[in-house]
């Protein structure tokens, strides 16, 4: 099976020219295959975030080759790595990132519309479809204040599928939800995997969650390890 | 949502809505600057050229006069000083005033001209006599010169044969009306009976006094002038560019040639003033608008950070973003030019309504100028895109990273 994420020696610091540089992540390689289940874990500051972010095209790597879908994003430029992101990428916040002025429906559209250029009746249904499979579709013109943090973040999954991307990424998608709502959650993003053959890279500080997942990347001060056992990592 | 908006304007009134009372108190300042500009430069224009007009509407242009008379010395060149009165100044003809009217005609910007023959003299009716600047004319050249026709209070503009025309003040001080005759009388004993065919009311008291008059025939018999005339009345096309003109011609003819914007000097000063103090109004309102645009806008660049991340995280170019903010500048200055426009005619009736001419018609008529509009409207867009071009330029460099952590 083809790779989505391609990572080879990939370094990122901050600070470059100050008298203070910060390497966050030291020479990662890694790959994700298309339709993986994966978790991303590691304790608070091992640059799982940043590492995410790097696989998100939000921010490029200090050194070290980076591949989306097959192409180094090394070679393009910011509008063409704009339209990469948005075409191939989902993203699920930690806090939903809603957008609180749109509906339900209109958060879950705006991928579609940014990639069209302005909505459309197939963006329309499409996202109808999507709430309907997150179990939302009474919910769809409600705004985001009007609905639970589970709620919420289920809106959210779908904007991220509103494109059908290959890749989704989910920075600790649980993490502000009750037990029984982030297992929804979990179990939702279980199935689009599973329908969809989405790949999902999920960065959870939930053991439990993670041993679900196919498979466990570990994280330790910006190296990949080998995942402790599963009652150890935090 | 509306299937036909694009992305960015779809945003941007989404913001817009969203923002509802930042929206509706810039609105609120945009149209009241709008208002503003509309309102004082309609007004002012207005009252101006109603000035030029009262003031211009009993004065030529520009008049022509033969060169004053001087006295030379005639002293060796060795000679070391002398004392040279001024002369006197006769009642002169424009020598070859036929020439010379017909080459001011063919001047360019001169619409009309008007030969005219003025001394003075007295009007006699029985043992009251009044003095009076007579004027001999040809009625149809002269009335495109002044529109005396327009004062006309009573009878009509005819200085044939023995007609004449006189104003309204030396009609009542001789105890005259339509159709009574008066003696016109020069300082060297020439006199002459005429008939009042018509009585006129300039708008001027000392005028309406003053100004009696004939065909230039008859004021030559009685100024002894015969075939003669004293000056040349000009109009021309491009009112402020008579002195211009006015120079052309004196060094063209080599008559003194003295244009309105000289006669009226202190009135072309005060109508500048009021120019500049109209344009500084006009930019500090501008001004301001403009800062009220762009600090609401930053504020919402501010407010607005997390979402700005979102949308760029989705994939949203940093030229799109730009273009919301910019949009919402480009809205604020099209709505509120649109009810300054209303409000600023709205303004206009009103005063309209509150002042007014001694003569009880209004002072200015409350109407606006297309052109002043579009200017208006033109400007107020061109300020919001320029005052909302750093905050949009903010948002498009947002790391989406950094504003997502916010």
């Amino acid at each position: 099976m083809a790779n989505i994420v391609e990572l080879q020696s990939v370094h990122k610091s901050y600070g470059l020219g100050t008298p203070v540089v910060t390497e966050v992540l030291h020479g990662i390689s890694l790959t994700v295959a298309e339709g993986e289940f994966s978790a991303l874990t590691g304790p608070s500051g091992s640059g799982k975030s940043t590492l995410l972010n790097l696989i998100g095209l939000l921010e490029k790597p200090t050194d070290g080759q980076l591949r989306i879908n097959g192409q180094d994003i090394a070679g393009l430029d910011d509008a063409a790595i704009t339209t990469l992101r948005g075409r191939t990428i989902g993203f699920i916040f930690q806090f939903h990132h809603l957008l609180p002025g749109f509906s339900a429906l209109e958060n879950v559209m705006m991928p579609a519309i940014i990639d069209r250029g302005w909505p459309t009746l197939e963006a329309k249904d499409s996202a109808l479809a999507l709430l309907k499979q997150v179990g939302l579709a009474d919910a769809a013109h409600k705004r985001p204040s009007e609905l639970s943090g589970g709620m919420q973040q289920r809106v959210a999954i779908a904007r991220a599928l509103s494109l059908s991307p290959r890749l989704i990424l989910a920075d600790e998608p649980t993490g502000n939800l009750d037990t029984q709502s982030a297992n929804d959650i979990f179990e939702l993003l279980a199935s689009v995997n599973r329908e969809r053959q989405s790949a999902c890279l999920i960065v959870t500080h939930d053991p439990g969650l993670a041993a679900r997942c196919q498979r466990r990347i570990h994280m330790v001060d910006g190296r990949l390890v080998t995942p402790p056992a599963p009652t150890q990592f935090a | 949502m509306n299937l036909r908006l694009p992305f960015a304007v779809l945003v941007c009134l989404r913001y817009l809505r969203e923002g509802r009372m930042q929206t509706v108190l810039i609105l609120a300042g945009v149209t009241g600057g709008v208002a503003v500009i509309i309102f004082l430069t309609t007004l002012i224009g207005q009252l101006q050229i109603s000035i030029i007009d009262k003031t211009l509407g009993s004065q030529a242009h520009i008049v022509l006069r033969p060169p004053q008379a001087i006295n030379r010395t005639t002293l060796p060149t060795d000679s070391t000083a002398a004392i040279v009165q001024p002369r006197a100044q006769r009642l002169r003809s424009i020598d070859q005033w036929e020439a010379m009217a017909e080459l001011a005609g063919q001047t360019r910007d001169v619409t009309a001209v008007s030969p005219i023959l003025s001394g003075a003299g007295f009007a006699v009716r029985a043992e009251a006599n009044q003095p009076i600047a007579l004027l001999g004319v040809n009625a149809e050249r002269y009335q495109r010169i002044v529109q005396i026709s327009r004062y006309l209070k009573l009878g009509r503009f005819d200085v044939s044969e023995a007609n004449t025309v006189v104003g309204t003040e030396l009609a009542k001080d001789l105890g005259v009306g339509l159709g009574d005759k008066i003696r016109l009388v020069t300082v060297d004993g020439r006199n002459d009976l005429l008939t009042i065919v018509g009585i006129f009311d300039i708008g001027n008291r000392d005028l309406n006094r003053r100004w009696v008059f004939t065909s230039i025939k008859m004021a030559q018999t009685l100024l002894d002038l015969p075939g003669g005339i004293t000056q040349i009345d000009l109009r021309v096309g491009s009112l402020f560019d008579a002195e211009t003109t006015a120079r052309q011609l004196q060094a063209q003819t080599g008559l003194t040639a003295e244009s309105w914007m000289q006669t009226n000097a202190q009135l072309l000063t005060a109508l500048k003033s009021q120019s500049v103090s109209n344009n500084l109004i006009r930019f500090f309102v501008t001004l301001i608008v403009a800062v009220g645009i762009a600090s609401v806008l930053v504020v919402s660049v501010v407010q607005k950070q997390k979402e700005i991340g979102i949308l760029r995280a989705m994939g949203a170019s940093p030229r799109r973003v730009m273009s919301i903010f910019l949009l919402q500048g480009g809205l604020y200055g099209l709505v509120g030019s649109v009810l300054g426009s209303a409000l600023s005619l709205g303004l206009l009736q009103f005063f309209s309504r509150l002042t007014g001419n001694a003569d009880g018609t209004s002072l200015f008529t409350p109407a606006l100028d297309p052109m002043v509009v579009a200017g208006a409207c033109g400007l107020a867009m061109v300020v919001g895109l320029l005052a909302a071009a750093l905050p949009a330029r903010r948002a498009a460099r947002l790391d989406p990273v950094q504003a997502i952590r916010i």
